[in-house]
């Protein structure tokens, strides 16, 4: 049988950080005393008319734009018609076939559309057996009813568990870093669905898919994609057919189980909601959310590969990080000419990560500072076993003078000029003739020994390649 | 035309209990709506904006401030038992079957 390739498509509720609801006046808040943030309006009095938050609608507006979506000239409300408790008007107001963001892209993915919609209030069901005496019941608090959510679809565009995480991941950062929602997914800011069908790979058909819910976190997201994945492989493999349905994972034994079938409740009987009127971003909300775009993730890691050479890894790490891609481009600035941008990542990112997280005291150095130590140690003043030396100094010490810690600790390199490493190089192979004979016969591996001793007696302040090679010249190699 | 079961199906979905009279009824009245829209279907509508509101108004919308929310003792008055601060609600799952 073919290889069955993986066709995954992404769904995702962003809860925006607004003061206020999407249609009433309602503090927006998570966590207090149940329906404490309610009115007659998002409690479905009868008589109450919706109006629509602005500033929802611009978040709405950076999320199309960060997108790469384009923005609907006029688009419309829709009542989404369904009977839960956790909806009190009977409908839900979202948007249809005209949604304030059609079609874009975020990296590889395209995106289908980005809609604003309202979210649900929070219910616990409980059993029969349980809190309550009785019959089950739904307990219901609708301090979420309401709050602002722009929902977007990506096109199944993703092959793999993990590239959907990642991807995820990347939208997260881009959403984050607009400061339109706090994208949290364990408080359930941040809401991840994803669309999963296999199909014989080279196929452009799409198989059967099923939705799965309730990943709330991109290392739950990627294991229920996995499993489902490995579900309907196991399905078709058995010569079966996949059943379109909604699986709900659990996270603690890898289950995924169906959700009660809906095929009815997919029956929404969407109409055009009578009590709002179209929204038609003007020019001037478009060039607010415009010029309110920060350099976002995909962009800037583009320009970190393209202009300044990092690879692909090292662009990714700093981008999805503003606030440390800000100090990187600090300390490449300071650096100037003395080291390439690559080198100052792999210090970034790799030595310095490390020296602060090796102590809790420690505290990130001002960009002077370290750019003088990375040159230090490219024009090879200082070893890079003795740069790490001197960042112990510096992380403990912010404004510390590198210089002046090289001068002080003795970490100047030893260069082969003088002589002085050479004389310790001599040393060290008069004081190990058994390493030394067998690198004469022809064992490479020997060498370590002695660049060891050598290391050893100058406290790391030589350069390993410089030792090496004075070891080959006083063996006459 | 709108049959028995179509509106029987829709009567489900909208929670709506119809006696076989009623059903009849509707089955009549639904059609009769859609045989409208055919009519206006029939015509030359090239060049004529789709309505979606009778009223011509845009972003009608209001800033994002805070209002004092409903005391939930309030919120919660005219709900039948009440519990622990929330509202109590049939199950959905018993409403299911």
């Amino acid at each position: 049988m073919a290889e069955l390739e993986a066709v995954i498509g992404l769904e995702i509720h962003v809860q925006l950080s607004t003061r206020s609801k999407m249609f009433c006046g309602c503090a927006v808040s998570f966590g207090d005393e149940p329906n404490v943030h309610t009115c007659p309006i998002c409690l479905a009095h009868p008589g109450v008319l919706p109006v629509p938050n602005e500033e929802a609608i611009r978040s709405a507006l950076k999320i199309g734009l960060a997108l790469d979506c384009e923005i609907a000239p006029r688009s419309i409300f829709h009542r989404k018609n369904y009977f839960y408790p956790d909806n009190p008007k009977a409908y839900q107001i979202s948007q249809y076939d005209v949604p304030i963001c059609g079609p874009g892209r975020l990296g590889e993915v395209r995106i289908t559309r980005a809609h604003l919609e309202e979210d649900a209030a929070k219910t616990i069901h409980v059993g029969a057996s349980g809190r309550i005496h009785g019959s089950a019941a739904s307990l219901v608090d609708f301090n979420r009813a309401g709050t602002p959510l722009v929902e977007i679809v990506t096109e199944p565009d993703l092959r793999s568990a993990a590239d959907a995480a990642d991807w995820a991941r990347l939208l997260r950062e881009t959403v984050r870093q607009l400061g339109v929602s706090d994208v949290n997914m364990e408080e359930g800011s941040l809401r991840v669905d994803a669309n999963v069908s296999v199909r014989p790979a080279g196929s452009t058909e799409l198989g059967t898919k099923t939705e799965l819910k309730n990943m709330n976190s991109f290392r739950f997201l990627q294991r229920g994609i996995e499993a489902e994945l490995g579900r309907q492989r196991e399905v078709i493999g058995a010569g079966g057919r996949v059943e379109q349905e909604t699986l709900h994972f659990d996270p603690a034994s890898g289950d995924l189980t169906p959700l009660r079938s809906k095929e009815e409740a997919h029956d929404y009987r969407y109409f055009p909601e009578p009590d709002l009127v179209a929204i038609a971003p003007t020019a001037a909300m478009l060039a607010e959310a415009r010029e309110s775009l920060p350099e976002l993730p995909a962009a800037r890691m583009a320009r970190y590969e393209a202009e300044l050479g990092l690879d692909e890894a090292q662009a990714r790490l700093l981008a999805g990080d503003p606030e440390q891609a800000g100090y990187f481009e600090a300390v490449v600035a300071a650096v100037g000419e003395a080291a390439e941008p690559r080198v100052v990542a792999n210090w970034v990112t790799g030595d310095l990560t490390a020296a602060l997280r090796a102590s809790e005291d420690a505290e990130r150095p001002e960009a002077g500072p370290l750019a003088d130590l990375i040159g230090a140690v490219a024009s090879k003043q200082v070893s890079h076993a003795g740069g790490k030396q001197v960042l112990a100094i510096l992380v403990a010490d912010g404004d510390a003078d590198v210089a002046e810690i090289v001068e002080r600790e003795g970490l100047a390199q030893i260069g082969g000029d003088d002589g002085e490493l050479a004389g310790i190089v001599a040393a060290a192979i008069a004081a190990d003739p058994d390493a030394a004979q067998q690198i004469r016969s022809g064992n490479g591996k020997a060498i370590g020994a002695i660049v060891g001793a050598v290391m050893r007696e100058t406290k790391g302040r030589a350069d390993g390649g410089e030792v090496n090679r004075l070891i080959r010249e006083q063996l006459g190699m | 035309m709108i049959d028995r079961e179509q509106v029987l199906h829709v009567a489900r979905l909208a929670r709506l209990r119809l006696d076989e009279a009623e059903v009849e009824t509707m089955a009549g009245e639904l059609s009769g709506i859609l045989g409208h829209v055919d009519r206006i279907r029939g015509l030359d509508l090239a060049g004529v904006e789709p309505t979606s509101h009778v009223v011509q108004l845009e972003n009608v919308l209001r800033d994002d401030v805070a209002w004092t929310s409903l005391p939930s003792a309030v919120a919660l008055a005219s709900a039948p038992e009440p519990f622990e601060g929330a509202f109590r609600a049939p199950s959905p799952q018993a409403d299911a079957d």
